[in-house]
């Protein structure tokens, strides 16, 4: 098992190398300047947007840039933002809690909810429930998330009042952050009815973002299931009279969870992507639309930092994955 | 020690703030996050909003709702006869905010006014890159870097700004947000604790609203200041919910979670009227989106091919499909809310016959050109593609074929600059300030071309105007003057003129007193909210 770890650690730091290049050309190769972007219209004389330039080095050659952007790196040094002038890393951390808690809540909801569903649709399999159960993870997958979102606003926020249109709580609750994650903060506040208040505002963001995920491991699930239900193990794990709940719980979920837990690893990139539409309908301070802004304003080094933060955060749920896909099945360890 | 400490306030401030559960509190769905809370680096209206128009003052103000100037941390000042000093004589008594993070121990005075202006002027300072990268635009892109001399500090209340060069136009920038007043006390406090970066993220102004919080993206919060020199506002608590999304805005503040909103959707205004808890406020923009031909090149370089292209112009219907009604068509360079409008102006008519005639009668026929369309949304401009293929059916119909260019924004705006450009281009300006020379010389002056003057359109009569006009204090006589050079820019056609945007401002009904404002600002000094 040591040697199977070390080897997936091993393979993390190509990846991450080849993750610093392609952060690195990705916002150069895209046309347009970040200090002919800032003036707009007001426009900037060739002298002072070469000053600006050479204040952020982007007047080096490219592989010098790189070059010093890396040994900026390996001192924990992630740059200034162009556009606020405050530390990459600083901006970060101050956005990646609510995307975090988001994402969070959207992968639990999707897990549960879609292993049921795959389970129900597998051990009922060419029934209606499976039929509806697959029809509706259909529909899911291939959800517009932007229309989605905004139904589900007009519906259950101005049309019912259930639910708050956006943000992470009501603004009448306010005290300091403390860890970030904003059901943990109300909690630590003491204040009556701001846990609800976060719950609550985390419903339909929640549900917009595990949307797709949630189908894609319904139909994991399902066809993982069906698979091993017709394994011979399983027809001995039933002729020895096992009860149905035990045959389906005990033998074959965790022989079919294999496959699942994989995909639920993949999902976490998937909903970094998601979260960006997430996060920009529902006011959602978190580090999607702050990308999003620094993409289209060229901000290099928000850019370059952002990536790789995020690049590292998935590389870190997919070599967890990895190992405990190593724990579950003793037979890849030796692959 | 870190997390108790954290623990504690977060108990005071839930004591704190529910005594303060009956305070009156107006909330404003802004549209994005600010750059910053340093009124001077930025130019982006959204930072203003966040941090000049509500935390901090200027010498001089614009009176709410308009772009008169009326005096604000100055009671009073005057121009020297050679207009090469402007004294302000300063307003006494007013107080800084007190904050967690500052207590002033005097109130403002003419160091407050020097550290403002010079901590822009002067490289050697070390407030003059506090931070990596700041820059200092609109100082210096409105002329003011160069303009100013010295700053002499004449007493404690009087304050004599010594310019290099007699500018009327200078005096127009004093009410602009990078103008705005900042504590000398308050920058030494952070110059000792080695804490400079913070004059960015802990700002102390005079204004209306002090400063509370901000968690990023998300809220940001103020509070009435008790001591305002200009007494305490009716509400207690202001509140910016940031809200990216316009059609969310929208939905927020028909479920009662915002007060109020800038910059709806065009397709949601009519359902907004119609709700009647809502109030929905309209005024026309102070802003001009424009085609600009290449003067320098044929056969753009005749007049008569220029105005015989414009009343080929179809702008009704422009502002039907492309402003969905919220625009209203340009007749002049300057905005109709402009003191420098010249009301007696008079459009090219909608004749594509004359316009055929007239092209013919000026020997073209056959004419292929290019119109260039912005690739980005603007507030003059929400759909610069499909103007242009508005425009490009319009010039069909006199046998003129257009075909429609698009770029990188970045891009777009450094080659529609060049003088050998080909073709028309889409553009438009906000303005800066309410002076007419921040349109009609930073956009159609002898010195703007080969930059912002898109049309490279240097005539020597018009020039002549803006330069005499530039250096007439006398506003009357600047006035017949700015008149003047609309004529003339009308009868040599160097734009079409399209439209002007109708900015819309929808809200709740129990808003009061709240005024829209013609440059775009938004504020909440005097707004109160009904229960």
């Amino acid at each position: 098992m040591l040697r199977f770890a070390l080897s997936r650690l091993l393979l993390v730091v190509p990846t991450f190398v080849g993750i610093t290049l392609i952060a690195f050309l990705f916002i150069r190769i895209l046309p347009g300047d970040p200090v002919l972007l800032m003036a707009g219209e007001r426009g900037v004389s060739p002298e002072r947007h070469a000053e600006l330039m050479a204040q952020f080095g982007f007047d080096k050659p490219m592989w010098r840039q790189y070059v010093d952007y890396i040994g900026q790196l390996l001192q924990g040094n992630f740059g200034h933002s162009f556009s606020t002038k405050r530390p990459v890393l600083e901006e970060f951390m101050a956005r990646f809690p609510a995307t975090l808690e988001l994402a969070l809540c959207a992968i639990v909801l999707a897990t549960v909810l879609g292993v049921a569903a795959g389970i129900l649709a597998a051990v009922k399999r060419g029934s209606w429930i499976d039929q509806a159960t697959m029809g509706t993870a259909l529909v899911g997958y291939s959800m517009p998330i932007f229309w989605w979102a905004l139904l589900l606003i007009i519906l259950f926020s101005t049309s019912l009042g259930w639910t708050p249109v956006s943000g992470r709580i009501a603004l009448t609750h306010y005290f300091p952050s403390v860890t970030g994650f904003m059901l943990v903060d109300s909690l630590l506040s003491g204040r009556p009815g701001a846990f609800a208040s976060a719950v609550h505002h985390l419903v339909l963001p929640t549900i917009v973002l595990a949307t797709i995920p949630l189908a894609v491991i319904a139909r994991q699930t399902r066809s993982a299931m069906l698979e091993v239900l017709g394994e011979v193990y399983m027809m001995t794990a039933r002729s020895k009279g096992l009860s149905p709940s035990r045959v389906i719980g005990l033998h074959a979920l965790r022989n079919a969870l294999i496959p699942v837990v994989t995909t639920i690893g993949l999902q976490v990139s998937v909903l970094m992507g998601g979260a960006i539409l997430t996060e920009t309908i529902f006011s959602w301070p978190g580090i999607g639309k702050w990308m999003i802004d620094s993409i289209s304003r060229r901000d290099y080094q928000v850019v370059q930092g952002g990536l790789l933060l995020i690049a590292a955060m998935v590389m870190l749920v997919n070599l967890t994955v990895d190992l405990l896909y190593g724990l579950v099945n003793p037979r890849v360890r030796h692959v | 020690m870190k997390l108790m400490k954290a623990l504690l306030t977060a108990t005071a401030m839930t004591f704190a703030v529910a005594g303060a559960a009956q305070a009156k509190t107006l909330v404003y769905c802004s549209e994005g996050s600010p750059e910053g809370f340093d009124p001077a680096p930025w130019t982006a209206g959204t930072s203003f909003d966040a941090s000049s128009r509500t935390i901090y003052n200027r010498l001089i103000e614009f009176a709410p709702g308009s772009t008169e100037t009326v005096p604000g941390l100055a009671e009073s000042w005057e121009t020297s006869d050679d207009g090469m000093e402007i004294t302000f004589h300063l307003r006494q008594g007013v107080k800084f905010h007190t904050t967690p993070y500052f207590t002033p121990t005097r109130d403002f005075n003419a160091d407050d006014v020097i550290f403002s202006f010079m901590r822009q002027l002067d490289k050697s300072s070390p407030w003059y890159e506090y931070a990596p990268g700041i820059a200092w635009e609109y100082f210096d892109s409105t002329g003011m870097a160069t303009a100013i001399k010295e700053i002499v500090r004449v007493d404690d209340h009087t304050v004599k700004f010594v310019l290099t060069r007699a500018d009327a136009t200078i005096l127009a920038t004093f009410p602009m947000d990078f103008a705005s007043i900042v504590s000398k006390e308050y920058a030494d406090q952070l110059d000792a604790a080695g804490t400079r970066e913070r004059f960015n993220t802990h700002p102390v102004g005079t204004g209306a609203f002090t400063f509370v919080d901000y968690q990023q993206d998300a809220v940001i919060r103020y509070q009435a200041f008790a001591d305002y020199w200009d007494g305490k506002q009716p509400i207690d608590d202001l509140i910016f919910a940031i809200t990216v999304d316009p059609g969310v805005r929208q939905q927020k503040l028909v479920a009662g979670e915002c007060d109020i909103i800038p910059y709806p959707n065009p397709a949601d205004i009519e359902g907004m009227k119609a709700n009647p808890d809502l109030t929905v406020m309209q005024q026309e923009g102070f802003n001009i989106g424009y085609l600009a031909y290449n003067t320098r090149q044929a056969p753009f370089d005749k007049p008569e091919v220029r105005r015989a292209l414009n009343k080929a112009i179809n702008k009704q219907a422009i502002i039907d499909a492309v402003f969905q009604g919220t625009g209203q068509a340009a007749v002049a360079p300057l905005p109709p809310t402009s003191w420098g409008y010249n009301d007696q102006l008079v459009d090219d008519p909608y004749d594509p016959a004359a316009a055929r005639a007239e092209l013919e009668a000026a020997g073209v026929s056959g004419l292929k050109m290019k119109v260039w369309a912005m690739p980005v949304q603007r507030p003059y401009n929400p759909n610069a593609r499909r103007m242009a293929e508005l425009i490009q059916a319009d010039f069909a119909a006199i046998g003129v074929e257009v075909e429609i260019v698009s770029m990188e924004w970045g891009e777009y705006l450094a080659q529609s600059s060049a003088l050998d450009r080909d073709g028309a281009v889409l553009l438009g300006w906000t303005g800066d300030n309410a002076d007419p020379d921040n349109f009609l010389a930073v956009l159609l002056g002898c010195d703007g071309v080969g930059s912002n003057n898109r049309a490279q359109w240097c005539h020597q009569p018009y020039e002549d105007l803006i330069q005499k006009a530039k250096t007439t204090f006398d506003q009357e006589e600047r006035k017949k003057l700015y008149d003047e050079a609309q004529v003339i820019f009308k009868q040599e056609a160097p734009w079409a003129t399209i439209a002007h945007s109708i900015v819309t401002m929808p809200m709740r009904n129990s808003v009061q007193n709240f005024k829209q404002d013609p440059l775009g600002i938004h504020r909440f000094v005097g707004v109160d909210k009904s229960e």
